[in-house]
């Protein structure tokens, strides 16, 4: 009877199946492997995942320019840890440049950009980096990164003028690229993305409306997403140059306590 | 018998200061028929005289397009002109991925000079025995630049390289101050008068023996056709020649005909080509 198997303790005819009324797990998922999840990782890896992380950077395109903006805050997880993490910065004369995502992988790239601009002044041609130009670098940089598994945990807002005509373009951290009028990460894409886009389809943004716009973005994003913060910078390109300054919103809570969670 | 002690290789100084295979190697560039580049406020021009080895052969190519904006006429070693120019073919592809953006003309030659010195400084190697007229457009303009196996460059206004060149130059300096402001046109007609002053009054230009590029604003390079050739060539047809006249039926007027005259003259010209 041999030829039968184990007849007492037959194998289960279904392994490695989901649980009954739950769903397949495969193999990489992050539930899969989360817990050993550093030993997957090489050990060169500059991050498996965000550790310092700040949120939201919109972006707005106006008939002269573009306004972008991202508060200061570097959270560590939902701890509110670093109040001051400026994350607008000016490329050069052309270029402002916004991210959001792992403050830590926004520091290596800045520092890169930041030589390769040091760089290009000391050939002295007088030649600039123009946006489209930085933008399609970080593509480059961004997809390079992900393809060695070691993602650089952001997304950034490229903004700037491009032979005279505003440019606002988006790369995340898997080197995905667009261009778009009105450009949010995070939360942003869900509650700042309809507030701009509706003042960009009212017709030509001029810059007091699109600053307006930006400013009411950031108020709402600072109620609403728990890992916002008061104070924020604006930063505005136009053909004139670069402008960045730091705001800080006026909130009040009063009404709070009306405010039912059910 | 000892001609020379101090020219063995590359590395090794004369008590004069020299580097003789270096200056060897520019040598080498005067060697290679003549070729002209020059440019207006607008476009940048390469104009330059193909030779054919013999009757029996096509003629050597001698502009290579580099990228959209950028071309270069060679004089000197073939091969090292296209070891040269898929250097750079190279290095504005590699501008265009990572930047999205055409290669800045300056930058792209800066790039090629400092290859071309290495090998002027290294005992395993040699110099490039080729030099270069690189016509281009960026932000900046239009730009003409000359290399030489020195891993000298310089940004030109024009410039004439090759064999009896000197002529050339001569021309170019004297109508110079009105290359700026003429038009495309003008521009080829200068540059074709120049690259006809290269050549032995036997000889004429005809459109088997001219290769045209021209490149500018909104304008990507372009290696004219042989009808565009015929066209252009028309504009110096019949023109006094700075030597004499010109041989044969150049001193003929009218454009109509030119077509016909290059066939007859093709294999004439071929032979009168070993300029040296």
């Amino acid at each position: 009877m041999a030829f039968m198997g184990d007849t007492m303790n037959p194998t289960p005819l279904w392994q490695n199946g989901p649980s009954p009324g739950a769903f397949y797990n495969f193999p990489g998922n992050a539930s899969t492997i989360a817990p050993s999840r550093h030993g997957v990782q090489d050990f060169t890896a500059h991050s498996a995942s965000p550790i310092t992380t700040t949120t939201t950077v919109i972006g707005v395109k106006f008939d002269k320019g573009c306004v972008i903006a991202g508060d200061t805050l570097g959270s560590y997880g939902s701890l509110a840890r670093f109040r001051d993490c400026p994350r607008v910065m000016k490329v050069n004369d052309l270029i402002l440049l916004g991210c959001g995502g792992d403050y830590a992988d926004f520091q290596y790239l800045k520092d890169i950009i930041q030589q390769k601009i040091i760089d290009e002044r000391c050939v002295g041609d007088g030649l600039q980096l123009k946006p489209r130009s930085l933008h399609c670098w970080l593509t480059r940089v961004l997809y390079n990164k992900r393809s060695k598994m070691d993602p650089l945990w952001n997304s950034y807002v490229v903004a700037g003028i491009q032979d005279g005509e505003p440019f606002l373009g988006a790369v995340d951290k898997l080197g995905t690229a667009y261009e778009d009028a009105v450009i949010s990460n995070g939360l942003g894409a869900y509650m700042a993305t309809p507030l701009l886009r509706d003042a960009v389809d009212k017709g030509p943004l001029d810059q007091e409306t699109a600053i307006a716009v930006v400013r009411k973005s950031m108020e709402v994003l600072f109620y609403r997403d728990a890992r916002a913060f008061q104070r924020y910078q604006l930063g505005v390109v136009t053909a004139e140059g670069i402008k960045i300054t730091d705001e800080e919103l006026k909130h009040d809570w009063s009404l709070a306590h009306m405010i039912q969670m059910k | 018998m000892f001609r020379n002690q101090y020219d063995s290789d590359v590395t090794v100084w004369s008590p004069q200061g020299r580097l003789h295979q270096v200056e060897y190697a520019m040598e080498a560039v005067k060697l290679g028929s003549a070729t002209i580049g020059l440019k207006n406020k607008d476009y940048a021009v390469l104009i330059a005289l193909k030779r054919a080895v013999s009757e029996l052969s096509a003629y050597q190519k001698k502009i290579i397009p580099i990228d959209e904006h950028i071309g270069i006429s060679i004089s000197g070693l073939t091969a090292d002109a296209r070891m040269l120019s898929r250097y750079m073919r190279t290095e504005c592809l590699n501008h265009r991925y990572s930047h999205d953006a055409p290669m800045p003309v300056g930058r792209l030659i800066s790039s090629v000079g400092n290859k071309m010195q290495i090998c002027t400084q290294r005992y395993d190697k040699r110099p490039l025995g080729v030099g270069l007229l690189v016509a281009g457009y960026d932000d900046q303009g239009p730009h003409i630049y000359q290399t030489c196996p020195s891993a000298n460059y310089f940004d030109c206004r024009a410039m004439a390289i090759g064999a009896r060149s000197q002529s050339a130059r001569t021309y170019l300096e004297k109508h110079l101050n009105t290359f700026m402001d003429c038009d495309l046109q003008e521009l080829v007609a200068h540059g074709l008068r120049a690259l006809r002053d290269t050549l032995p009054n036997e000889v004429d230009l005809n459109t088997k023996n001219v290769s045209i590029c021209i490149v500018g604003p909104k304008t990507p390079l372009r290696i004219c056709d042989e009808e565009e050739l015929s066209r252009l060539l028309a504009l110096v047809e019949g023109e006094e020649r700075r030597g004499g006249t010109a041989t044969g039926d150049a001193g003929a007027p009218g454009g109509a005909a030119p077509r016909d005259q290059g066939d007859d003259r093709d294999p004439q010209a071929a032979v009168a080509m070993e300029t040296e």
